[in-house]
């Protein structure tokens, strides 16, 4: 099938669905892909580059009317849609949830549409993740700009010209985006402070060396799919204090609370930006959303009485070589899954989880939503499955404590009648033999397993005491006695000495 | 008497080397403190030895230091040779020589005609089965011993033998040692027990190489420690026939010692100790199913990017396995783990306690990589933190961080404890080729999201990322 990969359209993208490396990758899936010409100029891709990975360059009409299948950045323009016909399958972002109208027309064309923005959270479908690594492309530059517009530096130094704070900076939710933020943020020095409403996220923050801000309340923000949920109004009001304290004493704060299908919370008023300190930067993720601060204005850089804000809404076009990498690749991916033959032919499978979430139209007909996915990112609590094992597990108790009663009234028996015919040297020797059993046990119940081989080499050492025999044997008067003994003597001494002297040697190496 | 010692000393020095016998043993648990436990070790076999010598020789003596001098020699040059890779089969000569000498003191002690003509009635008997058993066990040691060492050093294949019928063919041996036995213990004459011993010794040979040809090479811990408790068991026996204290209870130390690893290395695969020994992994049902599926698609990874990925996290784990030994990677890896901790990164080593090829078989490596001890830890001290794990590294390990032990309850590692490696955020498995592992189970560890394949030689990748980091 042939694959067409158009110039972005809508303004301010500079990304492109496919790198010249992403190219090459999809030529071996057995596709034949064409660009449209100047498609990854604003990504430093030239038209060359893509020739030489393989790719035909062709112009906007023949690209779209030639192509089966069409890769997209961003949701197709109005004109895009009538370019579409029940023959084509378009992948591309889409957002039907606040894009029905689209959705709707989308459907009238008969094509196949997925969107990159509904694959579902499974582990499974990680690679596909598009949302992922756009949000971490996202949350990396916001740090960025939020450097260009701050007036120091982030890392703290002791300099002959002074000393020189760290800056503080404040992450407001702690998702893909947060975290790279938080990334790096700490990378260039700064000191990391991070909120997030889910208590699952604390671990991941505090394993970026970042500082996780807890409220003092229990209410667990974890919606479906690992995403956060609105959470009752009294959290939100102590949140909120929380916030207006941080908002003093940090100089960047970076927000990226998001709420699937609803617009962004508000979560830093006026106020708090009017009491930040001059010179502070706020950086807005979801100003696409309506923003998290109340003086976000999207694609726009506001002051407010010396603090900047920043609404960009193109982050990840800002950094579009790379973003187009990873966008591209995660289209390979999903490519790779729809064509399990590697003949260049896609299958929309309705049954795979994955694919199933991202197709929001199958030829023509609206599927979207899908099924909720049945994994959360959070392992949920397995109380039940363990209540079903625990009777079978005392039932095998049970039949093992009744194994271990009879084999003792068994050896009782056995050794009580040993005791009766046995004479009182053997029995001497049999006590001496089951007590120094249990010293052994005793003694050796509490080795570290690190110690097992040197253990084994000088236990191994050890039971050649059993040269004392060949010795008390030597002085027979018998010849063929002597020679065997002289030979277990040979033996018993190449294990004495080889035996200790290589736990010597381990033991030795045992180093803190 | 011509005795330098008294027997009353010798028997108070014999409890004296008993108690250092005790002591060294209880040293060796820790690592503090097991140098000092060796030494002790030493001295009391110096002891035991020197008592018994000074006791009991009246002539020979020119040929038993001879003996022994030539016998330590050869030890001493050995212990000095050997590559720490090599330690399991080093370990296990050592003790097809404790075998050997249980059977060769069993012999001499019944041509010994003063021993024939000193008992009479039950205690004939006894002293007869205590002989016999003293020869059976020690043939079983040698042979056994032998074929183990013979599969872990490459020179016989590491795959399970399986005969026909070996179960009941090792039944009917069994129950022929015992008639053996019989005739053995109520012959009249010397004469006449000679061949009944000649035939079990040579069915105690059989059925010890049958019994280790039969199990696998990734059971070789079990059969190590299991061969280990039987030199012990058969020094005992022998102290039984010569009715000495000091083998008896030496022999019982290194039983029950080798009987305590066994159990503890039959733990951690989740396997009766029986079966270990019955041999043949996975053949008794238990359909695989799952197995044979395709199981999807694995990443691979290379060294650049291995390096990369390790340069950028905080937090380490590496799990070595057999491979690791096989690629002699050890100091490679140590170098890695120096430059990362150099860098801050916190690395540790995760240590299963069947990997390898011998109880503790991955310390010992680690440490001659002067890996030091206390970044060392073990399944149970470091499972629990693999969610807060950037990077987990798997170097030539398989089963043991199988998955499907605990997802998959028809696998036949099922139930086996595993380091939980898919819980961390990244793992990198290095590995020659997809073949799957001991257990013949697939890994679907190596088709997870966050995993991914770094194929090659262990030895030489660890090389490439070491001089990329």
């Amino acid at each position: 099938m042939k694959i067409g990969i158009p110039k972005e359209v809508f303004s301010l993208e500079k990304r492109v669905a496919a790198t010249p490396e992403v190219v090459k990758d999809l030529i071996k899936l057995g596709f034949e892909v064409s660009v449209e010409s100047n498609a990854g100029n604003l990504a430093s891709f030239t038209d060359n580059l893509y020739e030489e990975s393989g790719a035909s360059i062709k112009d906007t009409a023949r690209l779209w009317s030639e192509s089966d299948i069409i890769l997209k950045v961003r949701a197709p323009s109005e004109k895009e849609v009538g370019l579409l016909d029940s023959s084509k399958t378009l992948i591309s972002f889409l957002w039907p949830a606040q894009n029905k109208e689209l959705l709707e027309k989308l459907s009238q064309t008969g094509a196949t549409i997925l969107a990159m923005d509904s694959v579902p959270r499974i582990s499974r479908a990680q690679k596909m993740d598009a949302l992922s690594s756009m949000a971490n492309i996202a949350g990396y530059r916001a740090v960025v700009e939020a450097s260009q517009h701050f007036g120091r530096f982030f890392t703290g130094q002791i300099t002959a010209a002074g000393k020189i704070p760290p800056a503080k900076v404040l992450v407001i939710g702690a998702g893909v985006a947060g975290l790279a933020a938080i990334g790096a943020a700490k990378s260039m020095g700064a000191i990391v402070r991070a909120f997030d409403t889910r208590p699952e996220v604390k671990e991941q923050v505090e394993s970026m060396d970042a500082e996780f801000l807890m409220l003092d309340f229990d209410e667990d923000g974890s919606g479906e799919g690992g995403y956060a949920k609105v959470m009752s109004d009294e959290f939100i009001k102590a949140e909120m204090e929380l916030f207006a304290e941080q908002a003093k004493d940090v100089d960047i704060i970076i927000t990226t609370a998001l709420i699937p299908g609803k617009p962004a919370p508000k979560l830093i008023t006026k106020e708090m930006i009017t009491s930040m300190r001059r010179g502070s930067v706020i950086v807005d993720l979801a100003a696409e959303q309506g923003g998290n601060s109340e003086l976000t204005q999207a694609n726009e850089v506001v002051d407010h009485e010396g603090v900047t804000i920043i609404g960009y809404t193109d982050l990840p076009s800002r950094l579009a070589a790379q973003a187009s990498q990873l966008y591209g690749t995660n289209l390979r991916h999903i490519l790779t899954d729809m064509c399990p033959e590697k003949d260049g032919n896609i299958i929309v499978d309705m049954e795979d989880e994955a694919i199933r979430g991202a197709t929001v139209i199958h030829k023509g007909s609206i599927t979207w939503p899908p099924p909720a996915p049945k994994l959360s990112a959070a392992p949920k609590p397995q109380a039940d499955h363990k209540d079903t094992s625990a009777p079978m597990q005392q039932k095998k108790e049970e039949s093992k404590t009744f194994g271990n009663v009879a084999a003792a009234v068994i050896a009782s028996v056995a050794l009580l009648w040993m005791g009766s015919v046995a004479p009182t040297s053997f029995m001497e020797h049999f006590t001496v033999f089951v007590l120094a059993c249990f010293i052994g046990y005793m003694v050796i119940w509490n080795v570290t397993p690190a110690l097992h081989t040197p253990l084994m080499s000088v236990t191994n050492a050890i039971s050649s005491i059993i040269i004392i025999g060949a010795v008390l044997q030597i002085s027979s008067d018998q010849p063929i006695i002597t020679w065997i003994a002289v030979a277990t003597v040979l033996i018993t001494s190449i294990n004495i000495a080889g035996g200790f002297a290589v736990t010597r040697r381990m033991l030795n190496m045992f180093q803190k | 008497m011509s005795n330098l010692v008294s027997a009353g000393v010798a028997n108070v020095a014999y409890l004296g080397a008993i108690a250092l016998f005790i002591l060294a043993l209880g040293g060796l648990s820790h690592p503090e403190s097991s140098r000092r436990g060796n030494l002790y070790g030493i001295t009391g076999m110096s002891i035991a030895l020197i008592v018994s010598i000074l006791s009991a020789v009246t002539n020979n003596m020119e040929l038993l230091l001879g003996a022994l001098v030539i016998g330590g020699g050869i030890g001493l040059y050995l212990a000095k040779k050997v590559q720490m890779t090599e330690m399991p089969e080093l370990v296990a000569i050592l003790h097809s020589l404790v075998g050997l000498a249980a059977c060769f003191v069993g012999f001499a002690n019944f041509f010994d005609i003063a021993v024939w003509d000193r008992y009479v009635g039950v205690e004939k008997v006894i002293h007869d089965v205590e002989t016999y058993i003293g020869i059976f066990i020690g043939a079983v040691t040698f042979s056994g011993s032998i074929i183990a060492f013979g599969k872990l050093s490459g020179r016989l294949s590491g795959k399970p033998l399986m005969l026909p019928l070996r179960h009941w063919l090792n039944l009917a041996l069994v129950i022929l040692v015992f008639y053996f036995g019989y005739e053995f213990a109520t012959a009249p004459t010397q004469e006449l027990a000679i061949q009944p011993m000649y035939v079990m010794t040579a069915i105690a040979l059989f059925l010890g190489i049958h019994m280790v040809m039969a199990i696998g090479g990734a059971d070789m811990p079990v059969v190590v420690s299991m061969l280990n408790s039987y030199s012990g068991w058969a020094a005992s026996a022998t102290g039984f026939m010569l009715g000495n204290d000091l083998l008896i209870v030496t022999g019982a130390l290194v039983g029950s010692s080798g009987a305590i690893l066994s159990y503890i290395m039959c733990k951690a695969m989740n396997r009766k100790f029986l079966s270990v020994i019955a041999g043949g992994f996975g053949t008794a049902g238990g359909s695989s199913s799952s197995s044979s599926e395709d199981q999807g698609e694995v990443t691979p990874i290379d060294v650049i990017e291995t390096a990369n990925l390790l340069k950028n996290v905080k937090n380490v784990v590496i799990v070595p396995g057999y491979g690791m030994a096989v690629a002699q990677a050890q100091h490679t890896v140590y170098e890695i783990t120096k430059v990362l901790r150099s860098k801050g990164v916190n690395v540790r080593f995760a240590i299963h306690p069947v990997a390898g090829r011998m109880p503790g078989h991955m310390n010992v490596l680690l440490a001659e990589a002067k890996v030091p001890y206390d970044i060392v830890l073990e399944m149970d001290e470091i499972n629990e933190d693999f969610p807060e794990v950037d990077v987990s590294i798997i170097i030539g390990a398989n089963d043991i961080v199988n998955p499907s032990a605990q997802d998959e309850p028809d696998s036949p590692i099922a139930g086996m404890p595993v380091l939980e490696v898919w819980k961390g955020e990244t793992t990198i498995v290095l590995k020659r080729s997809m073949a799957s592992g001991y257990a013949g189970v697939q890994n679907p560890l190596f088709f997870k999201e966050n995993t991914q394949m770094l194929f090659g030689d262990a030895k030489e990748s660890l090389d490439e990322v070491l001089k990329n980091l």
